[in-house]
Order: structure tokens, then sequence, then C-alpha cells
């Protein structure tokens, strides 16, 4: 039985990385422009499927460099869209926006299905497939690039927002905007930054989950839904409570799926998060809100 | 009488379209297509446009419609009208329960709430085979008779899918116009304010988010009657980000808007279909430079347009005359 | 340069001609209409169809068409979604006219559309699995692939065969996946078998390792997975990741080489199965598909590369229509489903098909074949 919830919790926690890598995306963007990006998902797509195309044939990069040009490819998409398709819509109602980065995901995977075709694709492993036995559970040393990737990109993020000046500008900007720019932040540019990290973050969580899961040019629906479940369940705009939501979905997933059924387990992660809304109304680590009137 | 205006305007046209285009498929098929979802977008306009409560799960109410009339209608033999009132019960009491936890959220973490409860009650229709028939669907539901006159044909259809949407025109510019609309549109202003002026808001958002699900019930019924066969990926998330969109498109707080917005989006994949494999993207793009250009939506957006030619064409009247004047 | 009158009246003269012929072709032609999943999660299905059925009417109709008759193809992408097949086969019906529809991939927008093919009394042949489509016959709805009771029936043949007799079922919860599970639940007592699992996945779920822990932990003797997609692909590397040694078992919803690709060495030792199009260059010469079978196959693979069973099912299907018109000297849809329902022994990628009344599918248990995958190739289980 111990080694059954030890299997459980590795496929958990390798889930839940990956949930905390979009939702930590999400997050950014939130905070630095108060839009919730449902295009995140897409740079998860994007960021994986470049990197098997640049890889891919007899003459491909060795999938290192295809994987950075893929996340600069990603990167600059996520600063095309805060430039041409949020930028101009500031002042818009949140549901407007909302509508908008719907309509961003569909075109970007569109333009997939296009330029990449239908077909699923799979990447490989970046140390081989040798599992690793931890007693009767096992792990690939992909899941172990999964956490540690995760971890990495946390820290780094935590890093750059709380110890940088660039970090600290774009928080700024989140506090107040206009107080930001009489500062002699130059706020667009920092928007700009703030969805170029966000998309960075995506397109690494793409890479490193495709040996494991596969890619295709829908394969960012999904990873965006979850991604930004995570987020509310950890509190929209707290980094931590994202990637703390984003774990704890992945676990709640695998354990109801290994104890209860696996039919319901997506289910029973929305109930639990239903749940923890409806005694926390603004998630586990988010902050309360106050009306203003 | 104005109250009286939109619906014979609206009733007019539905009335001439088939006159103009007998047995057309776009007049019989897609436009009564576009009626359902307008029925829907009004309802849940109703919630969003005018309580400023967002729902990202509409869609599981319509779907709970269709399926009580669908399993009572086939699997219990109840007449098809009497499926539909218990349906809208059914779907009343569910509504009723989560109102009240669920509109005490604000914002995402309301339309994260709405969202999981549609992906909910959608893995329940996928899940639980014996009742629903799983992801293969429920299949043979008995035609709609209304007093002895059996619906049968996509026309038939069109005909009382035109009516309802009439009537559900007329009941919600009535609502809105009365003293409860007022209440309802002070709390879309801020509910703070409202509470203050004594308006019971948690009351006023809970009953009009049981009668927007009320709505989408009975539309819910009345398609998986014309349709005959329904399965999960009609209720689908998708479909409720749809009618999100249907609103937002055409202008929140405009039952017309909500139409409007119904009607595009509705027409545009049938005309996107010359793209063949680029639909999805230019479709992404359409999508995306109309909420940019018109962000109060399409019909409050060619309004301004049409004032702005308007007076352009006037101003440039006027000037000309002055200089000929001068002249 | 000159223009005399004489050469005006001759251009028009040839302008009328060449309209006036080719408004005649119009009224003409054979409309063949068709609604596939050519994008969304059943893509897979959807996009060799419509490759398939261009593919052939283009070769037709440079060909000279049907008795000096040209096809056109309209065609439709459903995104694997019911109500917008729905939708498109009301449009294909009502607004293309279209003489027969060859399409559906999978089976719930195939059933949404029975209805109307009933209703409308126009011949309906779809791609899709579900034996639900055909069980009970519907007059004006046939179909080309294996039925998934088939697929249960074939693989509990060789379970038995090998002397298992306790399995653990793990299905995707799509319409396939769900079907199949069914079929099997149903199916697994009259050979002997218990199901002593029964798990299931999203279609995008990223890893099985939790439910194949469970599999584990139960004393199954073989592993049953029915499902399309890249869910299949993930469940077999699961499985050796896990280090469980237990012969598996696929469906033919993954009978494509993406699959062997995808799983890559995890695929070994994997038994599902399949039409015989898989291994055409394997069948013995005395064959009768064999060279059906190579031609489709040729074809496919020299203009779109690695071929699928499912753009099979569009070719018999395609075929199976035309011929039946060619047989019946007309479009009339009364004289082409009977036609259609008089179909002997023809010969289609999914095996030799002989329809009847009472069977709208005509294909047997030995249409398909049992194949294991061998250094990432097929080949057929003796």
């Amino acid at each position: 039985m111990f080694d059954q919830i030890l299997q459980f919790l590795i496929t958990g926690l390798t889930t839940g990385a990956i949930y905390a890598l979009v939702a930590l995306g999400f997050t950014i963007i939130y905070n630095a422009s108060d839009v919730v990006n449902f295009a995140q998902g897409e740079f998860v797509m994007m960021g994986a499927m470049s990197t098997v195309f640049l890889a891919a044939g007899d003459n491909g990069l060795p999938t290192p460099l295809a994987a950075t040009l893929s996340v600069v490819l990603v990167i600059c998409v996520g600063i095309f869209l805060q430039r041409f398709a949020i930028a101009p819509a500031r002042g818009a109602s949140v549901v407007t926006t909302i509508i908008i980065t719907i309509g961003a995901s569909i075109f970007l995977r569109g333009l997939a299905l296009v330029v990449w075709g239908k077909d699923i694709h799979g990447m490989t492993p970046f140390s081989g497939e040798t599992p690793i036995h931890i007693g009767q559970a096992t792990l690939l040393p992909q899941n172990i690039w999964v956490m540690g990737g995760t971890a990495v990109m946390v820290l780094a993020v935590h890093y750059f927002f709380h110890y940088t000046m660039q970090g600290k500008a774009i928080l700024a900007c989140s506090y107040n905007r206009d107080a930001a720019s009489l500062m002699g932040i130059n706020v667009g540019l920092m928007m700009m930054v703030a969805y170029g990290l966000s998309a960075l973050l995506g397109a690494m969580a793409g890479i490193l989950v495709a040996p494991i899961s596969f890619t295709s040019y829908d394969a960012g629906v999904m990873l965006g839904l979850k991604g930004f479940s995570a987020a509310i369940l950890g509190g929209m705009g707290n980094p931590m409570g994202a990637v703390v939501g984003g774990l704890l979905l992945g676990l709640i997933e695998s354990l109801s799926a290994g104890l209860i059924s696996s039919g319901y387990k997506d289910a029973i992660g929305f109930i639990i998060l239903l749940l923890v809304l409806f005694i926390r109304p603004s998630g586990l680590m988010g902050k309360r809100s106050s009306d203003r009137v | 009488m104005n109250r009286l205006r939109g619906p014979i305007i609206l009733a007019a046209i539905l009335v001439a379209l088939p006159l103009l285009f007998p047995d057309n498929y776009f007049v019989t098929v897609v436009v009564t297509t576009a009626v359902l979802h307008a029925i829907l977008a009004i309802s849940l306009n109703l919630l969003m446009g005018y309580a400023g409560q967002i729902s990202l799960g509409h869609a599981a109410f319509f779907g709970i419609g269709a399926y009580s009339s669908a399993i009572l209608t086939t699997q219990h033999r109840l007449d098809p009208l009497l499926a539909i009132a218990a349906g809208m019960l059914i779907t009343g009491t569910i509504a009723f329960l989560i109102a009240r936890p669920i509109l005490r959220l604000k914002g995402h973490y309301l339309a994260m709430a709405t969202l999981g409860f549609g992906i909910i009650i959608s893995i329940i229709l996928v899940q639980a085979g014996h009742f629903t028939g799983g992801p293969d669907g429920l299949g043979d539901i008995p035609k709609l008779v209304i007093f002895g006159w059996a619906v049968e044909s996509d026309f038939h259809w069109y005909i009382v899918m035109s009516t309802i949407l009439i009537l559900v025109v007329w009941l919600v510019n009535n609502l809105i116009d009365s003293r409860s609309g007022r209440a309802l549109r002070a709390l879309h202003g801020s509910e703070i304010a409202a509470e203050m002026m004594g308006i019971n808001t948690t009351a006023v958002k809970s009953a009009i988010f049981v009668l927007s699900a009320l709505i989408a019930s009975f539309a819910g019924s009345l398609f998986a009657h014309q349709q005959s066969f329904i399965s999960p990926d009609s209720f689908s998330f998708f479909f409720s980000i749809e009618l999100v969109t249907m609103v937002v498109l055409g202008g929140l707080a405009s039952t017309y808007g909500a139409i409007f917005g119904a009607l595009v989006l509705t027409f545009l994949p049938e005309l996107l279909v010359v793209f063949e494999d680029y639909e999805v993207m230019v479709f992404g793009a359409i999508l995306m430079a109309m909420m940019i250009f018109m962000p109060q939506g399409l019909f409050v957006g060619f309004e301004k347009l049409a004032q702005r030619l308007y007076r352009k064409f006037f101003a440039s009247q006027t000037i000309d005359k002055e200089q000929r004047d001068v002249a | 340069m000159r223009i005399n009158k004489k050469s005006v009246t001759a251009i028009a003269a040839a302008v009328g001609i060449s309209v006036a012929s080719s408004l005649a072709t119009a009224a003409n032609t054979i409309k063949i209409g068709t609604f596939l999943a050519v994008t969304g999660p059943a893509s897979f299905l959807g996009d060799p169809e419509l490759k398939t059925l261009q593919m052939y009417i283009d070769s037709i109709n440079a060909d000279g068409g049907i008795d000096g008759r040209k096809v056109e193809l309209f065609h439709y992408d459903t995104g694997g979604k019911a109500k917008e097949a729905v939708k498109f086969a009301k449009r294909l019906i009502k607004k293309d006219r279209v003489d027969v529809i060859v399409g559906g991939s999978t089976s719930g927008s195939t059933m949404s559309v029975i209805p109307l093919a009933e209703k409308n009394h126009i011949p309906f042949i779809s791609l899709a699995g579900s034996v639900k489509i055909i069980d009970p016959v519907k007059k004006w709805v046939f179909k080309t692939p294996h039925t998934d009771r088939m697929a249960a029936a074939k693989i509990f043949e060789d379970m038995k065969k090998r002397g298992i007799s306790k399995v653990a079922l793990i299905s995707g919860n799509g319409g396939f996946g769900k079907s199949g599970r069914g079929q099997s639940l149903a199916l697994a007592p009259n050979y002997g078998i218990s199901v002593v699992a029964d798990e299931s996945y999203g279609k995008k779920d990223t890893d099985m390792t939790t439910q194949l822990t469970k599999i584990r932990n139960s004393n199954a003797e073989a592993i049953l997975n029915f499902g399309f997609g890249s869910g299949p692909a993930i469940v077999t590397k699961n499985i050796r990741q896990l280090g469980i040694k237990l012969p598996l078992y696929q469906s033919h919803g993954v009978a494509s080489k993406k699959y062997i690709e995808l799983a890559g060495s995890a695929a070994e030792g994997v038994r599902l199965p399949a039409a015989a199009l898989l291994v055409a260059s394997s069948l013995s010469n005395s064959d009768p598909q064999k060279q059906v079978l190579l031609d489709y196959k040729n074809r496919f693979e020299a203009k779109h590369g690695s071929v699928s069973t499912f753009g099979g099912h569009a070719y018999d299907g395609l075929l199976m229509a035309l011929q039946a018109i060619d047989r019946a000297n007309s479009t009339d849809k009364k004289k082409v489903r009977a036609e259609i329902e008089k179909t002997a022994n023809f010969i289609g990628t999914g095996g030799v098909f002989n329809m009847s009344p009472s069977n709208h599918l005509g294909l047997g248990l030995d249409a398909f074949k049992m194949l294991e995958i061998k250094n990432g190739n097929w080949t057929i289980v003796k």
C-alpha cells in the first residue's frame, strides 16, 4: 500500500509541477496587467511543438539548441500578444479581455494547426528512459527533470521579482500603474517583459513535459484550464499560491484517481476547488478582497 | 408601447425571412440555430449584462434541461411537455442550491467556480453512462407535440423557436423595466451602493441566477426534441465559452446585442467553411479584432460607427453650405 | 490584331457551348457528401479519411467519372462535435442536395445524424466504429469499419488461446474508449474471462501511472486498453516504466504507424486486432485483398505519408457507394440504397464485404487480423 501511495505521489507531483508552471504564468500576467490570459496553454503547446519540429529530421538542430530557439520564439509571441492584442484594448472590461485572450488562444491553435499539422508528436527524453526504483515505485529521469526544472524556475522568478530592479518595477506597475509611470518606469516595456516572462515559463513547461505526455496542436487547452484552476486554488495574484495550487491540484487528481475513481478524478479536483472557494472565496493564499465603493 | 416595439420589429423580421427565402437552408436551419443561441445568450446576459455576474458554466443548465427531457421521455415515457417542466424544476433546484455560495465569489473566482461547475456536470454526463448513454449519447427522443400539433420539420422548429425567442425578449424587457429590474441594474453599477439603497443584493442576484438557469433549461429541452439525439459534447465548457462570447460580442446589458452576438457567432463558422484548415485561425483572428476594436460589443460599435458616418456626412454638408454662403 | 465578325461569333459559340456543357455536367454530377472530424481530437481519423475521398474522387474524374458523370465532393469539418455534424448533415441534404453521404468519423457524430438520414431517406455510409450504428439495423444506414464488438471478440479469442482468464481494462473516456469498454465488459464472460480491474483516463491526460499502479496490484494476467490518440501510447510507455510484464492488448484505435513511433520500444510485443491493410505486403499472394490493399497503400503513401486503416474505411465507403450508383444506373436514392444493401463480394481495405438486409456491415470476424508489434513493425500472429 505504501509503495502504491508513493507512486501516486510521484505522478501527482510531476503533473502538479507542470500545472504550477502554467499557473505561475497566469499569475505574472495577472499581476502586471489585471488580465487573465487564456492563451497561456498555447505557450506551453508552442514551446513543445516548435522544439519537436526544429529538432526533427536529419538536419534537425540538437535538442538544447532547438529548445532555446523555441523559448525565444514563444517569448516573441508573448510580447506580440501584449503589444497588439492586450495593449490596444486597455481599459476594456474584464470579460472583454477574457474574450480577447480566448480569441488569441484560438488563433494560435489555428496557426499551429496550419504550420505544424494535426499529428501527435513525441520528444526524446533528456536523460534516457531507464526507470529509477524507489521500493516498488518507479520514476523516470524525465520526472526528475520536470520537478527539478520547475523548482529552478520558481526560485528564479522569486529572485527576479524580489531582488532585481526590473522585477521590482513590474511589481510597482501592478500596484499602481500611474504612480509607477511618474517614477520614471517605462510601463509599456515592463508589460512586455511580464508577458515575455510568462511565455518563457509556458514554453519551458511544454518542453519539459513533452517527453512524458507527447504534444499536438491542441495540447494547450487542457493544460491552460488546469493552470488557471491551480492559480485560482492558490489565490490569484500570489506567485507562491500558484505553485502550491498547482502541486496540490496534481496530487488531488492523482490520489483521487488512485484511491477513488479514475473516471471522476477531474470532477473530484473541481469539487474540491469549489469547496475551497466556498470556504475561502479568494483561494488558499489569496488576499481577501475589499470592495471599493 | 415602447416595450413592444422591439419584439414587434423582431417578429416582423422573423416572419419576413422565410417568406423572402422559402425552404432555404440558411433560414430554416442556421437561423433556427441562431435563434436557439439567442435565447441562451439573452438568459446569460440577464446574469452577466444586468446583474454583472460572470458565468462560464451556462451550458451546464442547458445540458441538464436537455438530458432531463431526453431521459424522462425515453426511459420513463413521460409526456414531452411534462418533461420540460420537470427539467426546469430540476435545473431550478440545482441553480437555487448553488446560487448563494457561488455568487458570494467575485470576478475571476466566480468565473472559475462557474467553469468548474460546468465541467463537473459535463463529466457526469460522460461518466454516468447508465442514465445518459455516455459519450455516445442518447437517441430516439420523441418529437414534441404541442396541443396536438407535432413539431417535425425544420420549418416547424423555426416557428417554435422564433415564437419563444419573441416571448423571452418580451419577458426580459418587462423584467428590466420593472422595479426589480431597476434593482438589478443598480447591482451592476455598484453592489455596495445598491445594498445601501436597501436592495437585498444577494436575493436579487440569486433570483436572476435561477431565472437565467430556467430559461437555459427550457432551451435545452427544446434542443433535445429538435435534435432527437443528444451527446455530452454539445454541453461542454467550450459551448459555455461560446455563449459568453456571444453576449460580450453583441454587447453586455443589451438584449438585442445578445441576439446580434448569437447571430454573428452562428453564421460566422458557416461562412468560414471555405477556409478549410485555416478556419480555426481566421475565426480566432476575427474574434480578437472585433473585441479589440469594439470592446463594448458589435451592437454599440456599429451604432457608434453609424453615428460617426452620419455626423461626418452632415458636417461636410454644413461646411459646404457655409463655404457656398461665404462665396 | 484584326477581329472579324466571324471569329467573334465563333468564340461566342464556343463559350456558349462550354458554359452549356459545364452546366449540363454540373446538373449531372454525382454528389457525394461528407462530414468528418478533420480537426479536433479525432482528426487522426478525419484527416486521412478526407484525403482518401479527395484523392480517389480526383482520379475517378480524371478517368472520366462514373457512366460519364463526374463525381463532386461536398465536405465539412465537424471538429468531432455531434452538434456540428447535425448542422452540416442538414446542409448536405438541404443545400447541397447530395445523393449519398459517406462520412461521420466518430460514433457520436454518426449516431446524431442517423435520425436525419432515416427521415430524409438518404443513403448514409458511416466511417465510425460503434456497433450501435448498425445494430439494430437502420434502413438507410451502413458502415464500413469493423465494430468495437468485433475487436473485443478478436482480442478475447486470442487471450483464450494463450490461457489468459483475468484481464485488467483501461479505457479512454471518449466515445471510442467508453463504447469499447462496454462491449468488452459484455463479451468477456462468453470467453470465460473475468475483468478484474476497470480504469479510465481523460483524452488529454499526461500520465496514467496511477491507474496502472492499481492494475499492477490486481491479479490480472493481461491488460486491455481501448482508446485512441496519445492515450494508448502513454499507457504503453507507463506500463514499461512501472516494470509491468503482463501482455498488453490494444484496440484497432491505434492501427497506425504513429502509435509505434510514439510508444517506441515500449510497443514491442503489443498485440492488437486490425485490418489487413497494415500488413498488406506480408499477405500471401492468393489473398483476394492483397492487390486492393497494396494499391491503396501505395497511392496513399505516395501522396500523404504513412497509411492508416482509418483512411481505408473511407475508401471502402466511397467505392461501395459509387459501385452501387453504377449498378443502379442512377442516383435515385431508393435504388442506390437497395444496391448498397446488395453489395456482395466487395473487396475493400477492411475485408470482403457482403451486405444483406439484416447486416449493414457485412464483415466477418476473419476480416480482423491479430497483429503483434515486433522490431517496430506489424507482424501477423499465426
